[in-house]
């Protein structure tokens, strides 16, 4: 059986996006990119527990450029994933399966994660800078 | 006596997967305070100064030694469960599919097992 040719549903490049497949496929994306992040913080205390000398590899990693980035780009993933992970447990009890309420949840999904998002990165900076 | 539900049960196509989502579940919930708690202390880190002595200060502590030891312990669970759903859905390929499958577990061991570590190292040490 030629499994590798045959096309397999949904066929993604004939499919008009919705905000209900954009967010869901995100809640993976997201997820499979916070692995990464685990296994960042794994080394972050790899080389915390090896003492300063190595510490200082991991603070030379993440106050770079790229390590600014990737804790904005960790930060966003996990509020994401945090918030729409609240409203899969909304769904597991059965609450908010119409088609309304599925709209309705995640564009409030989407606030909630910007503004924890704008909280966390706010509270701190402006901590960090006033001291 | 035996019901009719007893007769059908471990016959369908997936045999397994209630343990597989309850995990998901109740990791999924355990980390909602966790990761706003590590979000709060990695911040309060950094405006303390972010030192290596800062670090190990705050880690010693018995409750952010003991939360940190909980929620690595469910994030690689979580992690573990959610990428292999991942595995499973998009890899098609058997021999790849295992291969991965068998490499997520002994990667997720590896990672969670050094980290753990870690956190008691510096919890003792510190």
């Amino acid at each position: 059986m030629a499994q590798g040719s045959r096309p397999l549903s949904p066929h993604l490049q004939v499919y008009r996006p919705q905000l209900t497949s954009v967010l869901s496929i995100l809640h993976r994306m997201t997820g499979v990119f916070l692995a990464s992040g685990a296994m960042m913080m794994t080394c972050w205390l790899l080389t915390a527990a090896a003492g300063p000398e190595y510490y200082a590899w991991s603070q030379w990693f993440l106050t770079s450029w790229v390590g600014y980035a990737l804790l904005a780009a960790w930060s966003w993933c996990l509020f994401y994933h945090m918030c729409n992970g609240v409203r899969h447990l909304f769904w597991d009890v059965g609450l908010g399966f119409s088609l309304k309420a599925t709209y309705t949840s995640g564009v409030l999904m989407i606030l909630a994660a910007t503004g924890l998002m704008a909280a966390s990165w706010g509270i701190g900076l402006a901590a960090y800078f006033a001291g | 006596m035996q019901t009719p539900l007893a007769r059908v049960r471990h016959l369908g196509a997936a045999k397994e997967g209630a343990d597989h989502w309850l995990w998901q579940r109740i990791t999924a919930i355990m980390m909602i305070p966790l990761a706003l708690w590590f979000v709060g202390s990695m911040w309060w880190l950094v405006i303390s100064g972010a030192s290596h002595a800062d670090l190990v200060s705050w880690l010693s502590g018995p409750v952010a030694a003991i939360l940190m030891l909980v929620f690595l312990g469910a994030i690689f669970f979580h992690l573990k469960l959610g990428l292999q759903v991942v595995i499973e859905d998009y890899v098609h390929t058997k021999w790849l599919k295992w291969a991965m499958l068998i490499k997520l577990t002994i990667g997720t061991l590896l990672f969670s097992a050094a980290s753990l570590y870690s956190v008691i190292a510096i919890a003792l040490k510190g």
